[in-house]
């Protein structure tokens, strides 16, 4: 029930803006697949040029074994045709319908028989845990009912492909959180290949099978949650993806095994990189004590962030500031000295000209 | 062949992938959609100034006793030169010409302090009754544009046309002067009457979403009210005022009613009555350069008020909704003004009413005793002696007649209009920032800057024969549904932008993503929540259909009379009251049409006129 998605070499211009250059994209049958990036990446177009909302000037889409869209060939299926479903930002109810005729639009194009229709309409409403709603207009109901009305009506009509254009933005806090878990529910027991659009980098890392990070209109990298998290090729993914923030702290190779940062060294692997580099270490791989440890590095307390489950502390050492996380509150008070040590295990150095990650493992 | 079917035999076929992408292309429904439109104004609206223009180039039959030795249909400057040049040029065209500017703006003036007094004091002062002011303000836009100036005729009537005298007559003993029975005066009051309707609706909306923050914060810096008035509210509904003027002064520099009744009798003759006069006589191309120089004044005019307000701003108002918070105390002033605002309303609801249904109920005009009281002109039979032996207009078959005329003509223009009004709306949002939309925008702007007659009279010379596909429409009721249509295009787009502008654009994406084509997305998404729109536009097309004058003086023929063209016949026949009392009967259709259609949903009048 689900299909692979391959995007070869795809472009899209709006004007002389480039939203997407040259996107090469496979999506495999059944994964999870989240374009992520701020605000005016492309994301969003190159969602929409998939479901065949928007015409690229450029390349090639396929769904499934179906070439939907060719530039070359002069070939766009409608996107009607494509066989996939999306949900969008704003739901995109028809507000003069009520739900089950919300439901039900697509299912009658489709020709489907009475009963084959009614049973849709129950069935996907049980999915989104909405049954008895089917008289409801879409103004009668909260935002998180009409989200889950707006995959209630996607559901009906059993598409290959899932698209969502950043369905929870919309939706607060608590909601979202509730959110994220019935979507990759619902992706786990339909097995549609989904492609999820969101800024939100929590979204993505919690949901996806894989990532992609789009920034000017140019796919950076796409890799598990897990491996962008950990191995961000380059500066702006690993500036983009964790929170709070990871430390990148400016520091120069003058030898083997060690980079120079401020007036200490770090003892690191250095994988015969020299020169001028970007240290990027995550706050909750920094472990703080009391007292001196062998390797640790003595910082003074500038700022203590209790936060309930955790704590974030803003260490400072001459001109060099960083943020640590420790779990529940913390017994540090403004301006104790405190002595930090590095996890040299999951440090990442970027050269600082290029920024790209150095020997990527 | 469908579209779709053609474009999936052009993906088949070995052709040029650019080729396909060009059908592709062509094939998408808001480009397929843009080329009708494109079509439909080409044919309505390009076609027939192009056969005008030529017509006024060429020799026409009529020509050949002036200048012997001319062939029809050979090219000439023969009409211009004399239309311009000639002894014939000053009584013919350069008085109708200042004729027109003086009235066109004495009456745009007078209607906009008017309209301007009366929307400042609805909403931004606590003049008591505004509610009910407000609603009463928009009824002179219901009655017929020469509505006014009949009642005129019957207040202020002099010896000077005819044996009977006026009202003022009989109640002051001696007759009007004529510059108030005749003449520019009469003229522009009763235009302006009228027409202050637009600056009032224009200048109300402005008002209203003018956050009153914007004041206050001038008020906080210690200007003084008049200051404020001056230098921040004023700024603010500058647009709102300058739509409202180009909009009456062309509506008002095309209207052939009260220059008709008014200014004919003493031979004020403006370019409309010009036009008329000169269709009239056989002068088709003499009909058509006064009507080339009313469209260049009309154009001209309205590019330098978009200078003013910059590019296509003018005639869109202040959108959104504004916060209303402090009214303007007006302490003692209150009696007076309210008394003046009700003196003003009954004047010009009440007593044209009145006058015009009590000379309905005279058996001659100017006598004024009760003995000349009857019900002849609405229910008599047929006597030789009275208004030249016509029937009472209840008991006239023909009145019914021309009254279904009236009616089917305005349900269809309505109709019709609507609809494109929505695929205007349609392809021009659609495409916003292509060229191909911002081509059918122009294109659908064009007849606002053709005044009314002189639409009627191109479209004399268009369908006077078979054109493309077309037949000849001449003399046919299709020609005048074609041409109020036609007209009234730019507003209909207008109102199809602002409703299209309503529906976001996701909510025909997922049903294009859920597989509805074109024609079941019209179906099920656009026109449905565009209705209210839809129906504004309708409302507001039906009225000015229903009381159209100078639109379709030109075109109509016996068998295609309708009401208001009928009391010009009337009246020019010397048959007053009936005249009078076919207005009436307009104007209480007209009100029972906008009970009906204002019970649907959303609809409102002043939502058809984009306030």
């Amino acid at each position: 029930m689900s299909s692979t998605i391959i995007i070869n070499n795809l472009t899209k211009h709006f004007g002389k803006i480039t939203a997407v250059n040259g996107v090469n994209l496979t999506v495999e049958a059944g994964s999870f697949l989240t374009l992520l990036g701020p605000s005016g990446c492309g994301k969003t177009t190159l969602l929409r040029c998939v479901a065949g909302l928007e015409d690229p000037d450029g390349g090639e889409i396929y769904v499934g074994d179906k070439l939907v869209f060719s530039y070359q060939k002069g070939i766009s299926i409608p996107p009607g045709k494509r066989e996939l479903g999306m949900v969008f930002q704003n739901y995109a109810l028809w507000p003069h319908m009520k739900v089950d005729k919300n439901i039900t639009f697509a299912l009658e194009i489709q020709k489907l028989s009475k009963e084959e229709i009614q049973k849709r309409v129950k069935d996907s409403l049980a999915e989104v845990k909405m049954e008895g709603y089917e008289d409801r207009y879409p103004r009668e109901m909260s935002g998180g009912q009409q989200q889950r009305i707006a995959l209630a009506r996607m559901l009906a009509y059993r598409p290959k492909v899932f698209l969502m254009d950043e369905p929870l933005s919309n939706l607060d806090a608590r909601l979202r959180m509730d959110m994220r878990a019935e979507l990759k529910r619902l992706h786990y027991s339909s097995g549609a290949t989904t492609i999820y659009v969101t800024h939100d980098q929590v979204e993505a890392l919690t949901m996806s099978t894989d990532i992609a990070v789009m920034r000017e209109g140019v796919i950076q990298q796409m890799d598990t949650p897990d491996r962008i998290y950990h191995y961000p090729a380059n500066l702006f993914i690993a500036d983009f993806i964790g929170n709070p923030k990871v430390n990148l702290l400016d520091g120069v190779i003058d030898g083997q095994g060690s980079v120079h940062l401020g007036d200490f060294d770090l003892a690191i692997d250095t994988h015969n990189a020299a020169g001028k580099v970007v240290v990027a270490i995550r706050p909750e791989d920094i472990s703080i004590s009391t007292v001196h440890v062998p390797g640790s590095v003595d910082f003074s307390a500038y700022s203590v962030l209790p936060a309930g489950s955790d704590t974030t502390i803003v260490a400072r050492r001459g001109k060099i500031e960083l943020n640590a996380k420790e779990m529940g509150i913390s017994k540090f008070k403004m301006d104790d000295k405190i002595w930090l040590k590095f996890d040299q295990s999951t440090i990442n150095l970027f050269n600082k000209e290029t920024g790209n990650i150095i020997a990527n493992n | 062949m469908s579209i779709s079917a053609i474009a999936r035999k052009a993906s088949s076929l070995t052709v040029p992938a650019s080729f396909r992408r060009f059908i592709r292309w062509l094939t998408s429904a808001r480009v397929i959609l843009s080329i009708i439109m494109l079509v439909v104004m080409f044919y309505l609206v390009i076609v027939p100034l192009y056969r005008m223009v030529v017509t006024t180039l060429t020799y026409q039959e009529k020509d050949l006793f002036r200048v012997p030795e001319a062939q029809v249909g050979e090219y000439t400057l023969f009409h211009y030169i004399r239309m311009l040049t000639s002894q014939m040029a000053k009584p013919y065209l350069y008085d109708p010409i200042m004729h027109s500017l003086v009235i066109s703006f004495g009456a745009t003036g007078l209607a906009l302090a008017i309209g301007g007094g009366l929307a400042w004091l609805c909403i931004r002062t606590d003049l008591p009754g505004r509610i009910i002011i407000t609603q009463l303000a928009v009824l002179p836009y219901i009655m017929p544009g020469w509505t006014i100036a009949q009642a005129w005729t019957v207040l202020f009537k002099n010896r000077l046309t005819g044996g009977s005298s006026g009202v003022f007559e009989y109640l002051i003993g001696q007759s009007p002067p004529v510059w108030l029975s005749y003449g520019p005066v009469p003229i522009i009051i009763s235009s302006a009457l009228h027409y202050y309707t637009f600056f009032f609706l224009f200048i109300s909306a402005a008002l209203v979403s003018i956050d009153s923050s914007l004041e206050e914060s001038g008020d906080l810096m210690g200007a003084s009210r008049s200051r404020i008035l001056r230098k921040i509210t004023f700024p603010l509904v500058l647009p709102a005022i300058l739509s409202g003027f180009i909009m009456t002064f062309s509506k008002i520099m095309g209207t052939y009613g009260g220059p008709a009744l008014l200014g004919v009798p003493v031979k004020y003759y403006t370019v409309s009555t010009m036009i008329r006069s000169a269709i009239g006589i056989g002068d088709k191309a003499d009909a058509f350069v006064l009507a080339i120089t009313l469209i260049l004044f009309s154009m001209l005019l309205i590019s330098i008020n978009q200078r003013i307000v910059g590019t296509r701003r003018s005639y869109e108002t202040i959108g959104g909704r504004g916060f209303m918070a402090n009214k303007t105390k007006l302490r003692n002033w209150k009696g007076a003004l309210l008394a003046i605002v009700i003196i003003f309303q009954v004047m010009v609801i009440v007593i044209p009413l009145g006058l015009l249904l009590m000379d309905t109920f005279m058996l001659r005009s100017g006598i004024y005793s009760l003995d000349n009281l009857t019900l002849h002109n609405w229910i008599g039979e047929s006597v030789k002696t009275i208004n030249n032996g016509s029937p009472g207009i209840l008991r006239n078959p023909k009145i019914y007649f021309y009254a279904k005329n009236s009616i089917l003509l305005s349900i269809w223009t309505a109709f019709f209009t609507a609809v494109l009004g929505v695929i205007l709306g349609y392809v021009i949002v659609k495409g916003r920032g292509t060229r191909l939309s911002r081509l059918v925008e122009q294109l659908a702007f064009i007849p606002y800057v053709i005044p009314g007659i002189a639409f009627g009279a191109i479209y004399i010379s268009m369908f006077s024969r078979q054109f493309g596909p077309i037949p000849p429409l001449y003399g046919t009721f299709a020609l005048l549904v074609v041409v109020s249509v036609a007209k009234h295009i730019p507003y209909s787009s207008r109102t199809g932008v602002s409703a299209m502008l309503q529906v976001g654009r996701e909510l025909e994406e997922a049903a294009q993503v859920a597989g509805a084509n074109l024609l079941q997305r019209f179906r099920t998404i656009i026109f449905p929540l565009t209705s209210s729109g839809f129906v504004s536009g309708f409302l507001l097309t039906f009225i000015t259909t229903m009381r159209e004058l100078s639109l379709i003086i030109l075109l109509v023929t016996p068998s295609t009379m309708v009401l208001s063209t009928q009391t010009m016949r009337y009246k020019e026949n010397g048959d007053d009251q009936m005249a009078n009392a076919v207005i009436i009967v307009l104007i209480v259709l007209v009100l029972i049409g906008e009970l009906i259609i204002s019970r649907f949903r959303g609809g409102s009048l002043s939502k058809g006129l984009g306030a």
